[in-house]
């Protein structure tokens, strides 16, 4: 009985030792360059949690990550692997800006709500396509979505390049790719004198309702039912091809809006470096790190968020202070990925052999309550 | 450390083999209590017990895949330490597995000289192989061509291939793993009679199984394993079904049903000329007309594959009819979504149960409501209620009498049987008006068997539900279903009356012959 409490307790943690294994195997990355690692990790810790700036710094990088998690969170628990947060990440924040374009004079709460929702919209619109194709006509879900990555990043090239660009640039000829500052009046509320923002606390209240949704309710039932076992759905009478989609749908909106939140949040324009990653920072792919970290539990993937969050935000000041490449944040980065991941596994084995036990453990007892009688 | 198969040509045969005081324990269970067992050569020793009895385990050890805590284990009276599955091939001992080890992809050629040597080095020698199999195959009566992928093969002649894989590498003592569990009735009779022959010659065989007229049939000494200990060892002439079932469960068991007589309604289901594709793309079904009144059990008898499965998925509403019309209390059904047939009361006891019976992930209270979640009690809108979701899974658990540890346990720790009964009690709690039950104790023990059977009868008594019941087992159509019909190549062969009927005449339908036809 306890072997076995042990072992459940320990499983839980092996994602947590593999991140471990990762920074290690990072310092001696870093010891090879010649710096001491621990110098270069207190830095590190440093820039995420030395400050209260720091600290606000860590939680906004968080937060789309935990929007993008979450959204993954639905994907994954479907059954469905939407890699393309980047591209969701990029429309829902074009669709916000460009309402907050058409419509300046609206007011702020309004243009806030229309904001979000249209953010919302777009990011579900564009995964939902890849939904569509998967559901009706079997298109690997994986290829098309990270296909719409690149039209998403395109798209919003063109458009910040051209139609949207920002008139002062034109005037000027500077032609820098990037919008005007929207109106003030879109910008969600500040924890002053941080960079924090509303953006947060509405991030961990999807979280609370993507659990309720996916565990509380008979839509989260079905969609949990469909990624574990499409036949017995099927016998169970779910339509399996409407849940697809709308497990594509739900899981873009929220990365959407992650997406729409950045724009009204943080940046209050759209700008583009000709590369996704410069408007998301990549937090279309950490988000599935978050995720996958945080067992794919809404309620989990808070402090995974956090944790990758801090990373990112100490990274910069790692690079500033001890002066390593920026390649190896990158690469330091990449290991945690693989480590995660890859400890996922392990995980997974592992919980089949609690099982095991258990039942061994349980046809014993039942034989005992059968000589009882 | 590189082993080599090849090198053991020439084995000892084996002619004596004893374990004595095996002592297996797993964490928190004594798997193997101190078991004395032996076989010699020429004859068959059948070790017979419910599921998790411990016959897997203390055959596991003679394979060299687990290792015993304490106990000897000796061959030809000498003792022997097997520490891997290699050292037990070395010693001559071989094993079928219930869940077949071969590559799909390759020839049985290339399947067995899998992990052998070739005789030319660097190059391939599958010629060789082949000639060796054609004549192991000539040998024992396992006719199976060297040359064809494993893919196309019957699960029947899987398990020839199997056999040939052992005795390839020079087994004189085979342990079959509840061989018979996969085949049909005919299949069965060949593998006896290969085994017979077998043992004839002086090979030995550990037979594991649990259905005692098989075990009867085949063994000529049984050893009872129950909860991890020997309960006796009886050679076959002093042993009956009823002695054996009693020795295995440790109670009476009832192994035929009492089927009181019912007074028939109207035909709740009703085929006419259903026509379906198969997988393959040819019809499975070529012209089905059925109808099962309400109180009745109508068994579909046959050999596997003759439509079975397709017919149960046209009317549960998995797989479209290309021809013809279904209908349920007098409603057309054909073409009707799954969820439309769940709720005009159709319930289906699938013969893939994992696959699609269950979701393994899922805890026992979830899958009790897999199908009912939307409606009332079970949820408010889309909420869920799951204060009524324990309460009515607390009544099944106990209800249908389902051993787990709680409701929160997840579906992969629950034994086949459990899960079986938990498939059961969902789909008879719906108060369904017609029951498609297909292979509903394929793979259970005698207890499951016996409950699953109690529980079909009784639903058609006292609920009257119609029930079509399809099933491999010939002795379970028998004794369960009020009408048989006979389905050959996708067609019905005949549909007779229970007590009017001679297994012999079922045979010959089973076999392609129409009911006009025997005289």
């Amino acid at each position: 009985m306890k072997y076995r409490d042990i072992r459940e307790i320990s499983m839980n943690f092996i994602p947590i030792a593999a991140f471990l294994l990762a920074l290690l195997i990072g310092a001696i990355m870093i010891a090879f360059l010649g710096v001491n690692p621990l110098v270069a990790y207190h830095a590190l810790l440093n820039g995420a949690f030395g400050s209260i700036n720091a600290l606000a710094d860590t939680v906004v990088k968080a937060t789309p990550l935990l929007f993008v998690g979450l959204g993954i969170c639905i994907a994954f628990r479907a059954g469905v692997l939407n890699i393309g947060g980047e591209g969701q990440l990029v429309v829902g924040a074009l669709s916000a800006t460009i309402i907050c374009l058409v419509f300046p004079n609206l007011t702020g709460w309004i243009l806030i709500l229309i904001a979000l929702f249209f953010g919302f919209l777009g990011g579900a619109i564009w995964a939902g396509i890849a939904g569509f194709l998967k559901a009706y006509f079997n298109v690997n879900e994986i290829l098309s979505t990270i296909m719409l990555n690149y039209i998403a990043v395109y798209g919003m090239n063109y458009l910040l390049r051209g139609p949207i660009m920002d008139p002062l640039q034109v005037k000027l000829g500077s032609f820098i790719p990037q919008t005007a500052r929207l109106s003030q009046a879109v910008d969600l509320p500040r924890f002053i004198p941080t960079r924090l923002h509303l953006g947060t606390i509405i991030a961990i209240f999807f979280a609370i309702l993507v659990y309720i949704f996916l565990w509380r309710t008979t839509i989260g039932f079905r969609i949990r039912m469909i990624g574990q076992n499409i036949q017995a759905s099927r016998a169970s009478g779910i339509n399996v091809q409407k849940y697809m989609v709308l497990a594509f749908f739900l899981s873009g909106a929220l990365v959407g809006l992650g997406g729409a939140i950045e724009v009204i949040g943080v940046h209050h324009r759209m700008f583009t470096d000709g590369s996704a990653t410069g408007f998301t920072g990549s937090a279309g792919f950490n988000g599935i790190v978050a995720a996958l970290f945080g067992q794919l539990h809404p309620i989990g993937t808070i402090p995974a968020s956090l944790l990758l969050g801090a990373l990112l935000t100490g990274a910069n000041k790692m690079q500033r202070v001890v002066q390593v490449p920026s390649a190896l944040i990158g690469a330091l980065n990449g290991l945690i990925v693989i480590f995660v991941v890859g400890s996922e596994y392990l995980r997974r084995r592992q919980t089949r052999r609690v099982e095991r036990i258990m039942k061994v453990e349980h046809n014993s007892k039942n034989k005992n309550k059968k000589e009882d009688k | 450390m590189k082993k080599d198969i090849s090198k053991i040509t020439n084995l000892t045969k084996v002619e004596k083999l004893e374990m004595r005081g095996i002592v297996k324990q797993f964490p928190g269970v004594l798997a193997n209590d101190r078991i004395d067992f032996d076989v010699r050569a020429g004859e068959v020793h059948t070790l017979l017990g419910e599921n998790g009895a411990g016959k897997s385990t203390l055959m596991k050890i003679l394979y060299g895949i687990y290792h015993q805590d304490k106990g000897e284990i000796y061959v030809n009276e000498k003792l022997v330490n097997i520490r891997s599955p290699l050292d037990a091939i070395r010693l001559g001992i071989g094993m079928v597995h219930q869940h077949f080890m071969l590559v799909p992809t390759l020839t049985v050629a290339e399947n067995v000289a899998l992990g052998l040597r070739s005789s030319r080095k660097y190059l391939l020698d599958l010629d060789v192989v082949s000639e060796r199999i054609r004549e192991l195959a000539k040998d024992h009566g396992l006719y199976v061509d060297p040359e064809a992928k494993v893919w196309q093969l019957s699960v029947g002649e899987q398990q020839r291939v199997e056999i040939i894989k052992i005795l390839y590498r020079g087994a004189s003592l085979l342990i079959l793993d509840e061989p018979t569990a996969v085949l049909t009735p005919q299949e069965v009779e060949e593998l006896f009679r290969v085994l017979r022959s077998m043992v004839k010659r002086g090979y030995t065989i550990i037979f594991i199984s649990h259905k005692l007229r098989e075990v009867l049939s085949l063994s000529n000494r049984i050893t009872i394993l129950r909860d991890g200990h020997v309960v006796k060892t009886l050679p076959t002439a002093e042993a009956t079904q009823e002695k054996l079932a009693r020795l295995m469960v440790g109670r009476e068991v009832l192994l035929q049903v009492e089927h009181p007589s019912v007074k028939l309604g109207r035909a709740t289901l009703v085929l006419e000329g259903i026509w379906v594709q198969g997988d393959e793309g040819l019809p499975a079904l070529r012209g089905i007309d059925l109808e099962v009144r309400s109180g009745e059990i109508l068994g579909i008898a046959g050999v596997s594959g003759n439509g079975q499965s397709e017919l149960a998925e046209v009317i549960a509403g998995l797989r479209k009819p290309t021809k013809g019309k279904v209908y349920i209390k007098g409603t057309e059904v054909t073409n009707w979504a799954p969820s439309q047939l769940l709720e005009y009361g159709l319930s289906y006891i699938p013969e893939e149960r994992i696959r699609d019976g269950i979701v393994q992930e899922f805890t026992v209270e979830e899958n009790l409501i897999l199908k009912d979640h939307i409606h009332q009690p079970y949820a408010n809108g889309i909420f869920m209620n799951f204060k009524n979701i324990a309460r009515e899974s607390e009544r099944l658990i106990s209800d249908f009498d389902i051993r787990t540890p709680s409701r929160y346990t997840s579906l992969k720790s629950l034994s086949g049987g459990n899960i079986q009964k938990l498939i059961l009690a969902r789909e008879l709690s719906r108060k369904p008006g017609v029951l498609i039950a297909s292979q509903p104790t394929r793979g259970l023990d005698v207890s499951a068997t016996e409950y699953v059977h109690r529980q079909l009868i009784e639903q058609r008594t006292k609920l009257k539900t119609a029930t079509l019941l399809i099933s491999d087992d010939l002795d379970e159509i028998l004794s369960l279903a009020d009408r048989i019909a006979v389905i050959y190549e996708g067609k019905i062969m005949g549909v007779v009356k229970r007590n009017e009927v001679s297994v012999g005449e079922l045979g010959m339908m089973m076999g392609g012959v129409h009911k006009d036809k025997i005289k």
